[in-house]
């Protein structure tokens, strides 16, 4: 008879393992879905060009300097806003709303490049990193002032604001910050040269990534070394323990979903300021989102965020490069999805060992 | 305000809320069997897409009605499988059906979008009760789907308070244990009602593709999913209220599209937040009650169960 035992810790193996089986089960169900897909269509397909797919996509994220650095421009929001979530996440605090934060750090940002346009540059990006992280933060603190005081899931909430927020910096585009020469798109006026990030070479890997790893490192030396960040780990492994240990769980709960925000509105803040250069439309094509899945993936460990952000940024590089075969970038977030949902399976065989009774035992 | 104008308000709140209505219906099936799906809006997305692409294949709705309840159901059984089996955490389980969802509803629906559909639900007159002033105009000439919610509605209330089954599934959301002790299968119930939540989340998205839009457009549900979440806790599990609590964001939906008709000069980006913003505050107002009334959400919900551990 099959028989599950519980470990009594997680197998040292499976942290290292389930994440790269997962990542392969993931890739299978995503060419399982192409060649079903493909099957119903008027042309057909084979297996030999399902994986035709994936080498498009592969060489497409990592076959040329362009591939390689657009991967990186794509995991850099990543980095942040996983980075940031990953700090809620890490005290059982479900902000999702990475999304909106990211959208409001960018429409800080974006007020100051367009409001002050002549401020010169030594106060123009500190002001507009400043505003990024004020406004993000801010942002996070809609839903996380009720959640410290009356116990109001954040999960909802935070998402509800990704909502409003994109409505809000749409009227801004779509109205009052409109481009008059913008042949009638949604887009700002561009930033003036003193707005925008500083770039690696003529490539376009922005300053942006200063930023992800630094705040990698801050966060993992704060969680490691700090007496706050070892609150942040008790508070969300065992609020009871932490009430009894005298730690203020409000206070913390809302410094950390401010903090949680902030760093997804820095997200916004460079992508603005760096990548487009003005405020539009479609800004975030779902970093937020993406966050949560590089967030959990990495096991919120900071340093592999950093990793799991530049794996993702890659399939979405690559998605983005075998749309023009006619594939739909939406398959990026499907097998993002599956991704998920093998490491949360997964987890499964890192918790409990399959044991046949009455036989040797056996290690899954 | 004119009579006319407050039929048509209303009338349009019912068919801007039975969407919202049979997904909250799903989710709150779901909660009482003590699992916490937060993929509704992943499932809507499927439901919707699964449900256009047969209703076009086949110029049947009732078809694609039918591949919705079984996308949305196929959908709530990953879930199923993840949280009762493998006991994954619940809630980054659901925030993966929902992108899963989100993807392979866009990646289905790719062909399809502005793909006119011939043979969509449609007003049906419903003789006498149509004819009914002021009631008949508001809540008897709409399309089957939200006739089927009409009958949903009492039929889950009956369920959940009055049999057999419902006490059941009460026992298994509040304390599974002492259901299982009394020889109630804790995971086929649970198995059952997810499952079943998806159906009804599915049934949602459908509404939208089939009878209120009617069309596909990836990410249609615009939230939806969501604010079906979080009317269930308005509704204190109680399917009666989850109807009103539907009819009231219907209302405000229809009021955002109107507003400007009649001559309300607010932007209609700010128009477009108001169901969101409302959701927000409906959850603050509805969690100091129930803070103050100790009612709260099913005993177990979200905590897995495993058997061994009893």
């Amino acid at each position: 008879m099959i028989k599950l035992e519980r470990r009594a810790a997680p197998s040292s193996m499976g942290l290292v393992l389930i994440p790269v089986i997962a990542v392969f089960l993931a890739l299978i169900t995503g060419a399982i879905f192409l060649y079903l897909n493909g099957l119903s269509s008027p042309k057909g397909i084979t297996w030999g060009q399902v994986f035709a797919v994936y080498g498009g996509m592969l060489d497409g994220a990592f076959g040329s300097t362009y591939g390689v650095s657009e991967t990186i421009v794509k995991a850099i929001p990543l980095m942040l806003c996983g980075l940031g979530v990953s700090m809620a996440f890490r005290m059982q605090l479900w902000n999702i709303g990475a999304e909106g934060q990211f959208y409001m750090g960018a429409f800080g940002a974006s007020w100051l490049a367009l409001t002050y346009p002549e401020l010169p540059v030594y106060l123009m990006l500190p002001g507009m990193v400043l505003l990024g992280l004020l406004c993000g933060g801010l942002w996070a603190l809609i839903p996380g002032i009720p959640r410290a005081y009356l116990g109001v899931n954040e999960t909802i909430t935070t998402l509800m604001l990704n909502y409003v927020a994109i409505l809000w910096v749409n009227y801004f585009i779509f109205g009052p910050w409109k481009d008059p020469q913008g042949m009638n798109f949604p887009l700002s006026k561009p930033f003036e040269p003193s707005a925008v990030l500083p770039t690696l070479g003529s490539s376009r890997v922005h300053f942006g990534l200063v930023f992800a790893l630094a705040i990698a490192v801050l966060l993992w030396f704060v969680l490691k070394q700090s007496r706050w960040g070892y609150e942040v780990t008790v508070i969300g492994e065992s609020p009871r323990t932490a009430r009894y240990a005298g730690m203020n769980i409000k206070k913390n709960i809302i410094l950390v979903m401010f903090v949680s925000g902030a760093i997804a509105g820095l997200a916004g803040m460079a992508e603005v300021s760096a990548i487009t250069q003005r405020m539009q439309q479609g800004l975030s094509p779902g970093y937020g989102y993406t966050a949560i899945i590089v967030a959990w993936l990495a096991k919120l460990n900071p340093f592999a965020i950093i990793l799991v952000a530049i794996l993702l940024g890659a399939l979405q590089v690559g998605g983005y490069s075998v749309q023009t075969t006619g594939v739909p970038a939406a398959i990026v977030f499907m097998i993002q999805g599956a991704l998920l949902f093998f490491v949360l399976g997964g987890e499964f065989f890192n918790r409990f060992r399959i044991v046949l009774k009455n036989q040797g035992k056996v290690e899954v | 305000m004119t009579q006319e104008f407050l039929i048509t308000i209303l009338a349009t709140a019912i068919t801007a809320g039975t969407p919202i209505l049979f997904a909250a219906l799903g989710e709150l099936l779901t909660e009482r069997s003590g699992i916490l799906n937060l993929g509704v809006e992943g499932m809507m997305l499927v439901g919707a897409v699964s449900g256009f692409i047969f209703a076009v294949k086949t110029n049947d709705p009732w078809l694609g009605v039918l591949a919705a309840l079984v996308g949305g159901g196929l959908m709530a059984l990953i879930h199923a499988f993840l949280t009762v089996t493998l006991q994954a955490n619940q809630v980054v389980t659901g925030l993966a059906l929902t992108l899963f969802g989100t993807g392979l509803s866009g990646f289905l629906g790719k062909p399809y979008i502005g793909v006119p559909i011939e043979n969509a639900f449609k007003p049906v007159n419903l003789g006498i009760l149509s004819d009914i002033p002021f009631i008949g105009p508001v809540f008897f000439q709409h399309d089957q789907l939200v006739y089927l919610s009409y009958i949903v509605v009492p039929v889950l209330w009956f369920l959940i308070y009055r049999t057999r089954l419902g006490l059941n599934l009460r026992a298994v959301g509040e304390n599974p244990a002492s259901a299982d002790s009394l020889g109630v299968s804790v995971y086929k119930v649970r198995y059952f009602y997810v499952t079943l939540g998806g159906m009804l989340a599915g049934l949602g998205g459908a509404y939208l593709s089939l009878a209120y839009a009617p069309t596909w457009l990836e990410n249609m549900t615009a939230g939806r999913g969501w604010i079906a979440v979080a009317l269930v806790i308005f509704a204190t599990w109680n399917p009666l209220r989850a109807m009103l609590g539907s009819y009231i964001f219907g209302g405000i939906d229809a009021f955002g599209f109107r507003a400007q008709a009649m001559g309300i000069a607010i932007p209609s980006f700010f128009l477009k937040m108001l169901p969101y913003i409302f959701t927000i505050l409906v959850l603050i107002m509805v969690t100091r009650k129930a803070m103050a009334n100790r009612v709260g959400s099913p005993g177990a919900l979200g905590v897995p169960y495993d058997r061994e551990e009893r």
